[in-house]
């Protein structure tokens, strides 16, 4: 249970360590919060030739609040983004999803951005990118920097659109448009756990109170965070729908059909408490 | 293949520590091999018991999931550094003893160091909120119940010492 022998790179500009991924980056890990990446290394499930430490790019430890929507630096700890209260008021879901983020103490290391390039289909922050469009901005010596929509970026189980040689550098998670409220909530066997099922639910409502737009967004159903429109429908036959919608799998912790039983139970509460958030 | 070696100073509960460490070596054996602090207890090594939490720069993380070249510069509380400045038990290894919160003893330095952190942020917490606190640390002897008693003794120690040093 200790890490495999490993030569390490400390870079202290983002444009060092941009450059080492250049050199190295099929034999190397970007090594940032490392509360996934470190467990891995101690349980020889992987064991890259090279780690590249971005702990020391204070340029890029922020969480910042605009008219557009929030800003998360790569190494902006979970704990960082649950406290900034800017962030919370302008997209309040981030605080609302960061809470079931493992335990306090993980989130005072794991990074909002490392959560997003590790791709985990049971962590919450990639379906919370994914519920609200957000991107991830990606920066490599070969290609510059580019923005990936967060609908192409979880690619598939722990695997993102984050290339071998990109650093990503910034997740970008709009303000919710109108009226609209959002919502978190899961199931896990204790607290802190990864979640059997979790859901969160945005919904836009007009000025009368009717409802525009809802959508829910789902992990540990699938192998990817998966989003349904569930707009149209009143929320106990969305939640029907969206569970009909999903594939889970059994595993130990849970069957699929109690995970999509949980899906039905969960969404259809979220999308209430959610409406009742905005509605007038 | 020699192992590359990297050179860190590492604040360790106010005493800057140097060492000669690989890359792989983990905080919590930096602390207990190197430096032959053994308070910090390995359990999971994985991040999941909590047994090796520690405070860096004042926040509590996991030791087993920090390498020590990463913690290079920083500084480091481990359960040694949780006592009152003359060694006597600080507040949360005091209530510790007043409420019999350990039996076997292996988990208590993650509780004491992620109790002394969380006091100074809440200071005087319900008994829910004291659950919630401790809810990242596994004990498998005393089933909790003291723990969480020690978490409000240990509130209510502090505010009297720090009254009492006003």
């Amino acid at each position: 249970m200790k890490p495999p022998p490993v030569v390490y790179h400390g870079p202290d500009t983002v444009q060092e360590a941009v450059r080492l991924l250049a050199e190295h980056g099929g034999h190397a890990k970007v090594l940032a919060g490392g509360q996934s990446l470190v467990p891995m290394l101690n349980m020889r499930l992987t064991a890259p030739a090279r780690l590249i430490d971005v702990n020391r790019l204070d340029e890029l430890a922020y969480v910042r609040t605009d008219l557009e929507g929030v800003r998360v630096g790569a190494l902006a700890r979970h704990a960082d983004v649950e406290r900034a209260t800017h962030a919370f008021e302008a997209v309040p879901l981030l605080r609302q999803a960061v809470r079931s983020v493992a335990h306090p103490t993980i989130r005072n290391r794991g990074t909002t951005v490392g959560s997003l390039v590790h791709a985990d289909p049971c962590a919450e922050m990639p379906a919370v990118l994914l519920l609200l469009d957000g991107e991830v901005l990606l920066r490599s010596d070969r290609a510059g920097e580019r923005v990936v929509k967060a609908a192409d970026f979880f690619v598939g189980p722990m695997e993102s659109a984050c290339e071998e040689d990109e650093l990503a550098i910034e997740a970008y998670f709009p303000r919710p448009k109108g009226r609209t409220g959002t919502d978190w909530r899961e199931l896990s066997r204790r607290n802190g756990d990864y979640a059997m099922c979790g859901v969160g639910t945005s919904v836009r409502v007009d000025e009368t109170g009717a409802v525009t737009s809802a959508k829910a967004a789902y992990i540990g159903m699938g192998p990817v965070p998966s989003v349904v429109d569930v707009t149209g429908a009143d929320f106990s036959a969305a939640a029907e729908h969206a569970a009909d919608q999903l594939d889970p799998e059994d595993d130990i912790h849970a069957s699929a059909e109690y995970r999509r039983h949980l899906a039905r139970v969960l969404t259809a509460r979220s999308l209430k408490a959610a409406y009742e958030a905005v509605a007038p | 293949m020699t192992e590359q070696v990297h050179q860190i100073t590492v604040t360790v509960n106010g005493v800057a520590r140097r060492g000669e460490v690989p890359a792989r070596r983990l905080l919590a054996d930096f602390l207990r091999m190197d430096l032959g602090l053994t308070g910090t207890h390995l359990g999971c090594e994985h991040g999941v018991c909590g047994a090796c939490t520690l405070l860096l720069d004042g926040v509590p993380v996991r030791s087993c999931l920090i390498l020590a070249v990463s913690a290079d510069g920083h500084a480091v509380t481990t359960v040694e550094g949780c006592c009152e400045a003359g060694g006597e038990l600080g507040p949360v290894q005091q209530a510790f003893q007043d409420c019999h919160g350990l039996q076997c003893g292996f988990c208590t330095p993650g509780f004491i160091t992620t109790i002394t952190a969380y006091l100074e942020e809440n200071p005087k917490p319900t008994e829910e909120e004291a659950r919630e606190a401790i809810g990242g640390n596994l004990c498998r002897c005393t089933g909790y119940q003291n723990i969480v008693k020690a978490v409000l003794r240990a509130a209510d120690l502090k505010r009297e010492r720090e009254s009492a040093d006003e």
